[in-house]
């Protein structure tokens, strides 16, 4: 447990010095503080803001798409391109200990992130009267944090398969995109429909912890794709000793 | 301190190492020679616990390699070739970041300690990224020794260095090797020479010949050497000489006046060589026998094999 709190901590410091972090955390910071005070102007515009906190969720959303890959891509294939990986795996850790380190050390950068955002409906509460609903923001940031964790989990064991950062970054986005796109074709009617559907990234989450709804099923279903993604990174590992 | 029996590695269907079995007490340094590609990375590797034989077992410590693996890497200092270093930390933090993974007790005054060792104090706080290779290989020397291990796995630890540094690197081998077991690769002769108690040499992942440095010299010379030199001409020399009893070989070294005499063991042809020398009427400039250095019994070994090869396989 401790090497895993080790890994975790080395990681989480290091996108404190990296240029890739800052340059993620600025353009996440940046889309959504434009996009927020656009909708903010307009609506002040009009005589009328929306109290709901839920206007930076929808961009959050998306903008979490291509971080994502960003924040993940080089946990594993930079040690790997840059064999620093040998020196890793031979101290006395285990292979599953450095997947989840590392999964928790991105977590914990992507975590400060979305604290970073609580600003802004922390902006609309002020501006509105009553306020906005903290019950449904509460339950919208809940439901982010676990696909988040899902979607970095699956950003390690992609990055866990590869040398190169930059192939890592693209191919998390292509699955990631996949999973968010593969809803759509559930909502025909033919065979398997229900699974595409239940396979849906996003449908978890909008039809649920979006309306301030806390659905256990929704939550199994995040934490057990995390789960499932650690396992097989760690598989990944053990299985490029033994080539 | 290691047991290795019949360990064999393929990647893929690439053969890296067939059949290694030997053995490493507790206290000595054990070199490890060979050409590159030849097996020595990858036997290293396994021996520090970092992938698993295809088969065969291996020992550290009297732990497994592969059932054993955690324990083994807790007893294991180990530095890679390419020394393969987290380029964006400072080394105390690099150090310290390797310490806690390794439960070293006391870990602030450890680190100081290595630092001081490797004489790495006024760059502890630099970043490796911006050390020089030489300040790196350093750095990984000390992340071998941190905690301090039972045995040290160096995997060409003098390369890319220079000589002042090279020689300050082979002493601290040597006394690191007074209280624990060292396994060293080089390609350079002289160092196994001059810091190994014993040596293996390695070809093409065979072991060809497993000695001390001594006694490899002398069973391999197989005779005695000569370094005649006498005011005439070499061809002359060398056809005067050839007729020595006992004599196998004559060779003009590229100075006039100067030929490499080999005898048969256990002949000490000087007093013929003298004589014959002075009765042919020339004068005798100098006589002086010539060790054959383990850089030639390593080129011996290692053409024989290859040429061995080339012809077992005819048309391949």
């Amino acid at each position: 447990m401790r090497n895993i709190w080790i890994i975790a901590g080395r990681e989480f410091r290091l996108y404190f010095v990296s240029p890739v972090a800052y340059a993620v955390a600025g353009m996440f910071l940046l889309i959504l503080g434009g996009l927020f005070a656009a909708q903010l102007y307009a609506g002040l515009q009009f005589g009328q803001v929306t109290p709901d906190g839920r206007i930076v969720i929808d961009p959050l959303v998306t903008i979490l798409l291509f971080a994502t890959p960003a924040i993940t891509m080089r946990l594993l294939a930079d040690e790997q391109r840059m064999g620093t990986i040998e020196l890793l795996l031979t101290a006395p850790v285990r292979d599953w200990e450095v997947i989840v380190g590392k999964w928790l050390g991105a977590m914990g950068f992507m975590l400060a992130l979305l604290l970073a955002t609580w600003i802004y409906p922390l902006i609309l509460h002020r501006l509105t009267t009553p306020g906005i609903d903290q019950g449904v923001l509460v339950s919208a940031y809940l439901g982010l944090v676990l696909m988040a964790g899902a979607m970095v989990a699956i950003g390690v064991l992609i990055s866990s398969l590869l040398n190169n950062p930059v192939a890592a970054f693209f191919v998390t986005l292509l699955v990631l995109l996949f999973l968010w796109i593969v809803g759509v074709f559930g909502r025909g009617t033919g065979s398997g429909s229900e699974l595409l559907s239940y396979l849906s990234f996003v449908d978890h989450y909008y039809s649920n912890f979006y309306q301030g709804l806390l659905d256990l099923s929704d939550a199994v279903y995040y934490i057990s794709l995390t789960a499932l993604a650690l396992l097989l990174g760690s598989q990944v590992v053990e299985a490029r000793r033994w080539r | 301190m290691i047991q290795v029996e019949g360990l064999t590695k393929y990647y893929g269907r690439n053969l890296a190492i067939q059949g290694l079995t030997f053995d490493a007490e507790a206290g000595e340094i054990l070199g490890f020679l060979g050409p590159n590609g030849a097996g020595k990375t990858t036997t290293m590797r396994i021996l520090a616990g970092y992938m698993p034989p295809s088969s065969g077992s291996a020992r550290v410590a009297g732990f497994d390699v592969v059932d054993q693996s955690l324990e083994v890497r807790r007893r294991v200092g180990y530095l890679p070739e390419t020394v393969p270093l987290y380029p964006e930390m400072s080394v105390s933090e690099y150090l310290t970041f390797m310490g806690s993974l390794r439960r070293v007790p006391n870990l602030d005054d450890r680190v100081e300690q290595v630092i001081e060792d490797v004489r790495l104090e006024e760059r502890s706080e630099s970043f490796i990224g911006n050390l020089s290779k030489g300040l790196r290989q350093r750095v990984g020397v000390a992340q071998a020794l941190l905690h301090k291990p039972e045995v040290l796995i160096l995997d060409e630890p003098t390369i890319g260095l220079d000589p002042a540094q090279i020689i300050e690197v082979r002493k601290l081998i040597q006394e690191l090797g007074k209280e624990r077991t060292v396994l060293l690769s080089t390609h350079i002769l002289s160092e196994a020479q001059q810091v190994c108690d014993r040596v293996l040499i390695i070809n093409r992942g065979q072991i060809v010949a497993e000695d001390t440095p001594a006694n490899l010299q002398a069973q391999l010379a197989g005779g005695e050497r000569l370094r005649v030199q006498a005011a005439m001409e070499t061809r002359e020399l060398i056809d005067l000489l050839r007729k020595v009893p006992g004599v196998t070989r004559a060779e003009a070294t590229g100075v006039e006046g100067v030929v490499e005499l080999a005898s048969a063991p256990g002949h000490d042809i000087r007093p013929h060589v003298a004589r014959r020398v002075v009765e042919g009427g020339f004068d005798l400039l100098e006589i002086r026998p010539v060790g054959i250095s383990l850089e030639e019994i390593f080129l011996e070994l290692t053409r024989e094999e290859a040429s061995a090869e080339a012809e077992g396989v005819p048309g391949a």
